[in-house]
């Protein structure tokens, strides 16, 4: 188990009705930790459709949770 | 005054521009982004923008490194907003100063073209008949899963 913060924005956000959570979790990727968190909170996007960022920086779907570490989907950004 | 910032309130907008004022400059290029009324024909009445700050910033840091290395610019801020705002307000602000102007016309274009595609910031629009959506505009170019999209879900 990884017990690690997992922080929504946007209609993550919405959808999970809540900004920020504490999770445990045996997924052994990022990818498998959101496919998790996408039945759990009924998530509409795909991995495909989002990035992902740990601790504050863009990462790779298929690394391995970081004990303590906080983790950000991100979805399609729309700024300017 | 440090080159990104991420502002939730409005900022004075000559403050931006006096901070790049430099001698050894003579192109000063800005580019503002307005909230706009209509939005691929719905009419807006606002909209909230909302960032994950953290990262926007580092960034938007890195973007400015990239321009300043392709373009040797001098000097260079990009101020985005968050919260809520109106038609005709400032979202974004981006201004380049260089010594001559072909650089900074460059610089600025490639800074906002990279901010639209890169920063982790969301865009809530209001609609005048009441609904309300999340707009999908891009994942950036170092976006490996998939092609680039454009506006392919509108999620309420």
């Amino acid at each position: 188990m990884t017990s690690l913060t997992v922080e929504y924005y946007a209609q993550l956000r919405e959808q999970a009705g809540q900004g920020r959570e504490a999770i445990d979790s045996d997924a052994d990727s990022l990818a498998s930790l959101y496919a998790q968190l996408k039945q759990q909170h009924g998530f509409r996007l795909d991995t495909a459709q989002l990035r992902v960022a740990v601790d504050a920086e863009f990462a790779d779907w298929q690394q391995p949770l970081i004990e303590g570490s906080v983790v950000v989907f991100i979805p399609p950004v729309a700024g300017g | 005054m440090s080159r990104a910032s991420i502002a939730a309130t409005p900022v004075d907008i000559e403050l931006l521009r006096r901070s790049l004022q430099r001698p050894d400059c003579g192109g000063f290029c800005v580019f503002e982004g307005w909230v706009r009324e209509t939005n691929e024909g719905r009419r807006v009445s606002g909209l909230d923008y909302e960032a994950y700050e953290q990262l926007a910033l580092t960034e938007a840091e890195r973007i400015l490194d990239e321009a300043t290395e392709r373009f040797g610019i001098a000097d260079a801020r990009c101020m985005h907003r968050v919260g809520r705002l109106a038609v005709g307000d400032t979202a974004v602000w981006i201004g380049v100063v260089t010594p001559h102007r072909d650089e900074a016309f460059s610089a600025c274009r490639y800074i906002i073209d990279q901010v639209k595609l890169r920063l982790p910031i969301w865009k809530k629009e209001h609609y005048l008949e009441g609904e309300s959506a999340w707009v999908a505009c891009s994942h950036g170019p170092a976006h490996e899963d998939g092609p680039h999209h454009h506006v392919t879900s509108r999620l309420e």
